[in-house]
């Protein structure tokens, strides 16, 4: 074995280190360290020179071995791994001390720093001493892609990899695609109708043979990892069978039952065998079976009597069904919050206090009023309040922005002046008209005479009469005022769906502080998790409007296009392995593996480790009595040397 | 060393998923705690067996935290109730050893939890200072006879008074 030489490279990264470690001294000490045989300290380690660095001293000084000190290992460490490679080293002859994110950016006191950067490099060089050389892993690529959530984020990822010519699945939890936007009116700031630029996507995807679209099924298990993701899908009984259906309608206007319509926001009623709009895709109706009379009283079957196709099918049960995958897109989008829990709102309490979704149903054409604004007693109202920020903004509910309402209000507000004339008020704190053409719109709308108030509305009342009115502190007169109104629109915050919770401990997924899915990086991996092959898109991962959500559709795509394409993926060497001499076969480590990667050998008597199911998380080795099984690149010498080390600076 | 205050040294391993990612987020939002912890990485709490805590504390630590993923976020699935199962067994036996339970700790942070990182921190360093530095009692061979001789003389007699009510 030739001699150990280790290459210490402290990282000053602009003034982000040295500004607090004194990466002078911390070099020396560490050229004082066992088997250094260079130390050096430069400007920025991550860029061409810095790396050029550490191939020179591997190529004409004979370090074989080298540890970097600068930012965390989730960022640079597959970087300075290739730079081993790139000059015939093997890159797991590498370790990174963290000596940015985990001491300069945290530390008050240089002299502390600048200890614990020593300890971190102690730590790092002597466990570098003990690295083997480990040979990346590589698996078959599964071709198909799953893209969980049908709503327009979803379905542009879907149209994106069908039109590259591989194959996808959409699985949407609803009877129907479409999602939030195919609630929506018209769209800001151009005022194109939503419907009229869904449909055709929508349609699109109900015609592409690349695309397999299953509806009224949801995601319940995902098993294996990027490349072979084995997931469990559950077709929920829909009780029609789509293959023999037509989609006449009979059977939905002979339903007896009336059930307040999700989708126009219980504004209007369905049936109980319904599709939840005219334009669904698929265009075929489910059975509610929490409402129809067949299933809650047990006689009924008007339906199946009168549908002429024979396709009502009352015995249909729930199916899962598992595929493989090779990328998962997640896209499952966001809920408008129930202002009810907020009694301040009057949502509930008062008549004509309408959600935003709720309004946009009622100016939408093939809403329930047929495009006309209208209070529940069938008059027009004189006046509408728009109330911005409802549980946006407020500490008390989410204190995020929910980033589209601004534009939205600003379109309803138009839309209600367009449709009712009278006087529309928004409330708002601020107005923030971020994109293409949004202020140009707001101008716009202050030119058609809508009423801007700047403050939040705090209270909807209602007077003897039952009319209303939105107490609010007008923060430019600096006064209270009380706005007569006959309608009240509440905008009302847009937050993670009640199932995103589970969504996430199924997928893999973490959650940001609001709830929302967390993305790998904030600035750099938007759509990537920190699951290799699984992505996000869309209001999943934090509210966006539409062209946010089209463009992270089509990139989630592309991300997963560029794994599928590559037709093997790259998968990490850290893995467990069992030293079969010291195997007692005792069998400990079968049951704590999740993966069950663990085997029992009934004929040598030992525990084998399937390496092509482990992970590399090393609960195995930690319970292991014999001392028989380790993992890879952190073996109990790696970690208990790296303790030695740190405790002693 | 009089006047000085005394700095506790502990050793963190942290789950590369969600702690050591929460302490990498507490740098990015430069949230300020003590320098007393060196952190290790291992790839799951799961990972971290009783023998890395002893040895922390017998090379010289002050106190040992283990950190990962809250229950039901593990990025292994589960390798983090395989910690905590630990941490109960760990806790039990350190307080059999003489070790003061503020030395040790398992604590949930996620990748998003930077500040309870840090906070968990501070109060780790806050706990143990009071304590002194760590005496190592497990590593002393008469240490551990006197122990021994102690716990036979404390459960002599309950033993005897148990059997005997």
């Amino acid at each position: 074995m030739p001699e150990i030489r280790v290459g210490v490279y402290i990282c000053h990264c602009g003034s982000n280190i040295a500004d607090k470690v004194k990466v002078a001294e911390v070099c020396d000490f560490a050229a004082t360290l066992p088997g250094v045989a260079v130390a050096r300290d430069y400007q920025y380690m991550c860029a061409d020179p810095g790396q050029e660095l550490i191939r020179r001293d591997i190529q004409e000084r004979g370090v074989n071995r080298v540890v970097v000190a600068s930012c965390s290992p989730r960022m640079h460490e597959p970087t300075f791994r290739k730079v081993l490679e790139s000059v015939g080293l093997n890159g797991y002859y590498f370790e990174m001390a963290n000596i940015r994110e985990h001491v300069s950016w945290v530390t008050e006191d240089p002299v502390a720093a600048t200890r614990k950067a020593k300890a971190l490099v102690a730590g790092a060089v002597g466990r570098v001493e003990l690295h083997e050389p480990l040979e990346e892993r590589y698996t078959v690529m599964n071709k198909t892609t799953l893209v969980v959530g049908g709503g327009i984020a979803g379905i542009e990822a879907a149209l994106k990899i069908a039109a590259s010519g591989n194959s996808v699945w959409l699985v949407e939890k609803e009877p129907s695609i479409g999602g939030n936007m195919a609630k929506l009116d018209k769209t800001f700031p151009t005022l194109d109708c939503s419907a009229c630029i869904l449909t055709p996507k929508m349609v699109s995807v109900a015609q592409s043979e690349n695309i397999k679209l299953l509806t009224y099924a949801e995601v319940v298990k995902v098993d294996g990892c990027v490349g072979n993701f084995q997931v469990t899908i559950k077709k929920k009984a829909r009780s029609v069978d789509l293959a023999k259906c037509t989609g006449c309608g009979i059977c939905t206007s002979k339903c007896v039952v009336k059930v307040p319509s999700e989708f126009d926001g219980g504004l209007a009623m369905r049936k109980a065998i319904y599709t939840p709009f005219p334009q669904a895709v698929p265009n075929k109706p489910a059975i509610d079976r929490e409402h129809c009379r067949q299933f809650v009283v047990g006689k009924c079957g008007v339906c199946q009597k009168l549908c002429p196709a024979g396709a009502v099918d009352y015995d249909q049960v729930d199916e899962d069904v598992t595929e493989t995958f090779g990328a998962i897109i997640v896209a499952t989008g966001y809920q408008q919050m129930d202002p009810s829990v907020g009694p301040q709102w009057g949502y509930g309490r008062h008549e004509n206090v309408l959600t935003a979704l709720q309004f946009e149903r009622l100016v939408n054409a093939s809403g329930p009023t047929g495009g006309k604004v209208k209070m529940k007693n069938g008059e027009t109202p004189k006046a509408i309040a728009i109330l911005h920020c409802v549980g946006s903004r407020d500490v008390n509910y989410h204190e995020s922005c929910s980033r589209f309402c601004c534009m939205y209000g600003l379109k309803l507000a138009h839309l209600a002046k367009e449709k009712m004339g009278g006087e529309v008020y928004n409330f708002y704190i601020d107005l923030r008209c971020f994109g293409k053409g949004y202020e140009e719109f707001y101008n716009r709308v202050l030119d058609e005479g809508v009423h801007f108030i700047r403050g939040k509305g705090a209270e909807v009342i209602t007077d003897r009469d039952g009319r209303l009115a939105v107490r609010v502190e007008d923060t430019l007169l600096g006064r209270w005022r009380e706005v007569p109104v006959d309608m009240a629109v509440l905008s009302a915050a847009a937050e993670p769906r009640a199932d995103a919770e589970r969504v996430a401990q199924v997928l893999g997924i973490q959650r940001s502080r609001d709830g929302f899915f967390l993305e790998a990086h904030p600035k750099l991996e938007p759509l990537k998790t920190a699951t290799d092959g699984v992505f996000i898109a869309g209001c999943c991962q934090g509210p966006k409007d539409i062209p946010d959500s089209v463009a992270q559709g089509a990139g989630a795509a592309a991300e997963a296009l560029s794994l599928v394409t590559a037709g093997k993926v790259k998968i990490s060497p850290v893995i467990a392995g069992v030293n079969e001499e010291r195997c007692s076969g005792c069998k400990v480590c079968v049951p704590l593996c999740p993966y069950t990667a663990i085997a029992y050998d009934e004929e040598k008597k030992i525990c084998r480790v399937n390496e092509a199911v482990c992970k590399g998380c090393g609960t195995c080795v930690a319970s292991c009595p014999s001392g028989a099984l380790s993992v890879k690149h952190f073996t109990n010498q790696q970690i208990f040397r790296q303790i030695e080390e740190v405790a002693a600076v | 060393m009089s006047g000085a205050e005394f700095e506790p040294r502990i050793i963190g391993f942290l789950c590369n998923w969600c702690s050591y990612a929460g302490a990498d987020l507490a740098g990015v939002s430069r949230l300020k705690y003590p320098a007393n912890i060196r952190i290790i990485r291992v790839m799951c709490s799961g990972r971290v067996e009783p023998a890395f805590v002893l040895k922390a504390f017998a090379e010289g630590a002050d106190g040992v935290l283990i950190s990962g993923c809250h229950p039901g976020d593990c990025h292994y699935l589960e390798g983090n109730h395989k910690a905590a199962a630990r941490a109960r067994m760990m806790e039990r036996l350190l307080a059999q050893f003489g070790v003061e339970p503020q030395r040790f700790r398992l604590a949930w942070a996620s990748a998003n939890e930077g500040e309870k990182f840090a906070g968990i921190v501070k109060e780790m360093v806050e706990a143990i200072r009071p304590l002194g530095p760590f005496r190592r009692p497990f590593a002393r061979m008469d240490d551990l006879a006197r122990l021994e001789t102690e716990a036979r003389k404390d459960a002599e007699p309950a033993a005897g008074g148990e059997t005997g009510a």
